[in-house]
């Protein structure tokens, strides 16, 4: 037999708060997907939102790019708020 | 400096590091086949879990009994996919960890080759085989793999309350009749051997968990979990009003556990080869069930092409 498609599976937890993934299934198409991931990740009131995406739509960094798209980052403290001392005596900011 | 270690190494660096390993990240070709083999019979283990509960969802003695097994056997069903889909991140097939399953070529868990003989065996069941269970899963959430450590913290979260409704299921059943309280020791003295044996060989018998501990994908030993096990549930049996079938169950006051007999490696080994009472009634009842859905399979796949190109040609 032919496997079903993979399908990725995004819940929304609550109101106000954003997708985040739980997990994957396989599913013949995406309305299949979706009522699975129904019974499969939400059996407790996990979610309010689900979203499902198959696999093959996603496309992932690699691992071994981790240094070229995450390291220029590191040294630029300049973006954070702490970098800048300033008088204890001023307020709301 | 970094730069002169071997990729095995960095690998058992970040290993020793707590970090976690993702599915695109280098790993050595032993860590990974261990993985798929430790996870997926994991996976087996949860779905051939169902049959012997299954058997008695038709026959549980009120409509609150028969929702809360409905709902746990439901879970296994999910703990089983949760599993597959860890195991498949490292590149397993699917198909290929079902084949393997139905043809008796990959191993689940011994305890499902018992009977479930009474409506007792249920509550001994969430008792100790899911008690076994959990103190197995939840060690294994600080597992190094991410897919697989992050499936255990699910399925950990739906655990506790398996084992409460068993042992609630007993509660009850003591509270009963002389031939009910006579039906739970009698369920709880054949599962009590068995259980044990839910944590695997000893130690000394058990060659592979060294490199599975370096890899932290074994987080602690059988015999360690073990003892655990023995030590929660001796005070539980105390509570129900049961007794365990060991003579040699007593607390040792120099170690602050309690110690135990021998167990029957023989029965373990003839049951992990296939001669339990139940082995081929189980592998039976999944190759039937597998085979039995293959035209649901067949015909969601064909519906959904032909609906993929009813939609093309709408837009065409
Ligand atoms: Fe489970
Ligand atoms: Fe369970």
């Amino acid at each position: 037999m032919q496997d079903w498609p993979l399908f990725e599976v995004f819940i929304r937890s609550k109101n106000g708060l954003s997708h985040k993934h739980v997990g994957s299934l396989h599913a013949a198409d995406a309305h299949m997907a979706m009522q699975n991931a129904r019974d499969v990740y939400t059996r407790r009131n996990e979610g309010v939102s689900i979203w499902v995406v198959e696999a093959r739509h996603i496309t992932a960094s690699d691992p071994e790019d981790k240094d070229a798209l995450f390291e220029p980052a590191s040294d630029k403290i300049y973006r954070h708020p702490t970098f800048y001392d300033l008088p204890d005596a001023l307020k709301h900011m | 400096m970094t730069n002169t270690l071997s990729l095995e190494d960095r690998f058992q660096q970040r290993i020793d590091n707590e970090e976690k390993i993702e599915a695109k990240d280098w790993m050595p070709d032993g860590y990974r086949k261990t993985l798929i083999r430790q996870i997926s019979q994991h996976a087996h283990s949860e779905i051939v879990g169902m049959l012997p509960e299954g058997n008695w969802i038709t026959r549980a003695p009120s409509l609150k009994r028969k929702l809360a097994l409905l709902a746990k056997v439901q879970d296994e069903a999910g703990h089983g996919l949760y599993l597959y889909s860890a195991a498949e991140t490292l590149g397993a097939g699917r198909d290929e960890l079902l084949h393997q399953l139905h043809t008796g070529k990959a191993k689940y868990s011994s305890i499902f080759n018992y009977p479930t003989l009474t409506w007792a065996d249920i509550g001994a069941v969430g008792w100790l085989v899911d008690g076994a269970a959990i103190m197995n899963q939840v060690a294994l959430c600080r597992a190094s793999y991410g897919p697989y450590a992050r499936a255990m913290v699910r399925i950990c979260k739906e655990e506790s309350f398996h084992q409460r409704q068993g042992y609630d299921i007993l509660l009850t059943m003591m509270k009963g009749t002389d031939a009910q309280k006579k039906m739970v020791q009698d369920a709880v003295n054949r599962w009590w051997w068995p259980s044990l044996m839910m944590f695997g060989p000893s130690d000394i018998d058990s060659p592979n968990s060294a490199e599975s501990m370096k890899w932290k994908i074994k987080r602690l030993s059988n015999d360690e979990l073990r003892q655990r096990f023995v030590d929660m549930s001796v005070p539980q049996a105390e509570i129900l009003g049961v007794t365990f079938p060991d003579p040699e169950l007593k607390y040792n006051e120099v170690t602050g556990h309690y110690q135990f007999g021998v167990i029957d490696w023989e029965e373990f080994w003839r049951v992990v080869n296939g001669n339990g009472p139940c082995n081929e009634e189980r592998l039976a009842a999944r190759v039937q069930a597998h085979e039995e859905g293959a035209w649901v399979r067949d015909a969601a796949l064909a519906y959904a092409e032909k609906q993929k190109q009813r939609n093309s040609s709408q837009v065409a």
